[in-house]
């Protein structure tokens, strides 16, 4: 593509967390996670897989919270 | 590498959340809660259509109370249910501002209903959301108008009951069916796809806002988890199993494109009128207030004024209040009268004082007036020690059991045969105290009278008489 490659990421602020899950079931490709440990205000939180990420912002507009998960775009110069 | 946000903490929020005390750094409400969602959707529209700074966005009673500090824009708090007539005071004297109307059911559906179903009538230019989770959040999940038949509350714990708290209320069909509104649609915020076509429902109703095409309303079937007492995916399954079945997600109305943008309304929101009508009544402070030497007060004055309604007891003690304004005191007056326009009983209390005034407030006073026996016997033992007592002794009885200084003056008497009217026994009054008191000059109260009867010269007239009257009997009473 342009010699530009897309990748996405769901950054999560882990403090803003509350833990309700409803990012988890809005991922179309299921790569978010509860972690068993607890955020400083007491909540379980949510982790990103790490890949897989196709950037539709499901997860942002399900979040409760305004600031907790912010969806990203890397634009990396490909070969 | 470089990185960009697709989806972000929308502008239209704060980046700290100031509250006391607290958690700076996220939202007070429960996990997985409805309110969050649709913030969000607000805080970003209103950024994208360019309306943060004439956005006016008022938090109701309820949850969601707390708005002020999450949303970057300007925002009120109102009573329980009156937001549609805020929004109404609000959009009409500034006409230019978009006025968000946020509500949940119980603010809408129940005690705020009138003024949300007038405001529609009436086609106000304002956006309502109306926030439908089927219980009371904030008083721990009580019934509410939206509550499905059968469902279990803290108030309806065998299930609402048709037969005797009737059917949910189908706000969005009611409104539909009014003249005024020009949109009116039903979403739900659950799935990602309900939630887009709940945000593009929400900024078509902030656009028709934007273009003054009148009334909006989209009500938005939000899940409490907590006091549904359900997970996230059970209160969402639940909305699209059971309540969106009885609550249909649908347009029910949106006729924008057929109305013309709203005109503001003339008159009394003329606002140059308003402006000049202002400088009036500043103009007509006759002293030059910086040459006005302040009276002998040491502290605070503190005077009652009692009587009947229609007695002019509340005028009496404004009398007060501005001649010792007029004299570079600090003055304040409360009133306090009962539900009867006239005949009922009325006081006032005004501080005089050469500080700040702290309370308003009277308990115990260094001068009363009264004006009819009622006031006399709840009133007269507040007095200080030191208080004088001036009294109308044509209406009132009094032998004076505690011993302080009392002054008897034929107020009502001489108004009627003096004056020719018993309605100036007020100013009779005002005049004793002026001399009696003595610590507020004469020209002040004769400014005063001048300032309140303004343009009635009659009436004007008759009041200083009287006013001089007062004087009179006052100055016998104190010689002999």
């Amino acid at each position: 593509m342009d010699g530009k490659k897309k990748k996405f990421t769901a950054a999560i602020s882990i403090n803003e967390c509350k833990g309700c899950e409803r990012c988890i079931r809005a991922c179309p490709k299921k790569l978010l996670r509860l972690e068993d440990k607890l955020n400083s205000h007491g909540y379980r939180y949510v982790l990103y897989s790490g890949e897989g990420c196709v950037g539709c912002g499901s997860c942002f507009y399900a979040c409760p919270e305004p600031g907790a998960i912010t969806v990203i775009e890397e634009i990396e110069e490909g070969s | 590498m470089t990185k960009k946000i697709l989806f972000g903490k929308p502008k239209g929020f704060f980046d700290v959340y100031d509250r006391r005390p607290g958690i700076k750094d996220s939202t007070h409400y429960c996990p997985g809660c409805g309110h969050g969602i649709l913030h969000k959707l607000i805080a970003e529209a209103v950024v994208d259509l360019g309306m943060q700074d004439d956005t006016i966005f008022i938090c109701p009673v309820g949850c969601s109370v707390f708005g002020y500090y999450y949303f970057d824009m300007a925002s009120i708090s109102v009573p329980h249910g009156r937001a549609p007539a805020v929004a109404t005071g609000l959009v009409r004297a500034n006409p230019d501002c978009h006025v968000i109307s946020y509500q949940g059911d119980g603010d809408l559906g129940a005690i705020g209903f009138n003024e949300f179903i007038q405001a529609a009538n009436r086609g106000e230019n304002i956006a309502v959301f109306f926030v439908n989770n089927g219980v009371y959040g904030m008083t721990g999940g009580q019934l509410a108008p939206t509550t499905l038949p059968g469902q279990k509350t803290l108030t309806s714990p065998y299930g609402r009951s048709v037969e005797t708290e009737g059917y949910p209320l189908k706000v969005s069909e009611m409104v539909a069916a009014l003249d005024s509104p020009v949109y009116v649609e039903r979403v739900a915020l659950t799935s990602p796809k309900n939630i887009r076509a709940g945000r593009q429902a929400l900024r078509k109703a902030l656009t028709y806002m934007k273009e003054k095409k009148g009334f909006s309303m989209v009500e938005f079937l939000v899940g409490c988890p907590v006091n549904l007492k359900k997970s996230t995916k059970d209160t969402d399954e639940w909305i699209e199993n059971s309540v969106i079945p009885y609550f249909p997600l649908k347009c029910f109305k949106d006729i924008a494109a057929e109305r013309k943008p709203k005109q503001s309304a003339v008159g009394i929101y003329d606002k140059l009128k308003v402006k000049n009508s202002l400088l009036e009544t500043e103009k007509i402070h006759p002293f030059d207030e910086s040459k006005v030497p302040v009276p002998a007060i040491e502290g605070e004055l503190r005077i009652k004024c009692a009587g009947f309604g229609g007695q002019g007891i509340l005028s009496l003690g404004m009398l007060i209040a501005e001649a010792g304004h007029l004299q570079n005191l600090k003055a304040s007056w409360l009133p306090s009268y009962g539900p009867e326009m006239r005949g009922g009983t009325a006081n006032c209390s005004v501080v005089l004082s050469r500080e700040s005034i702290g309370s308003p407030i009277v308990k115990e006073s260094d001068v009363l007036i009264a004006m009819n026996q009622p006031s006399i016997d709840r009133f007269s033992a507040d007095l200080s020690g030191e208080g004088l007592l001036i009294y109308d002794s044509v209406n009132i009885k009094f032998d004076n059991p505690l011993k302080r200084k009392a002054y008897a003056i034929d107020a009502s008497l001489i108004a009627k045969d003096t004056i020719g009217d018993v309605r100036c026994a007020n100013s009779v009054m005002l005049g004793a105290f002026c001399e009696i008191v003595a610590a507020i000059g004469e020209k002040s109260f004769i400014n005063s009278i001048y300032n309140n009867f303004q343009g009635k010269e009659k009436v004007i007239e008759m009041n200083l008489r009287a006013f001089e009257e007062g004087r009179k009997s006052a100055r016998k009473l104190m010689q002999s």
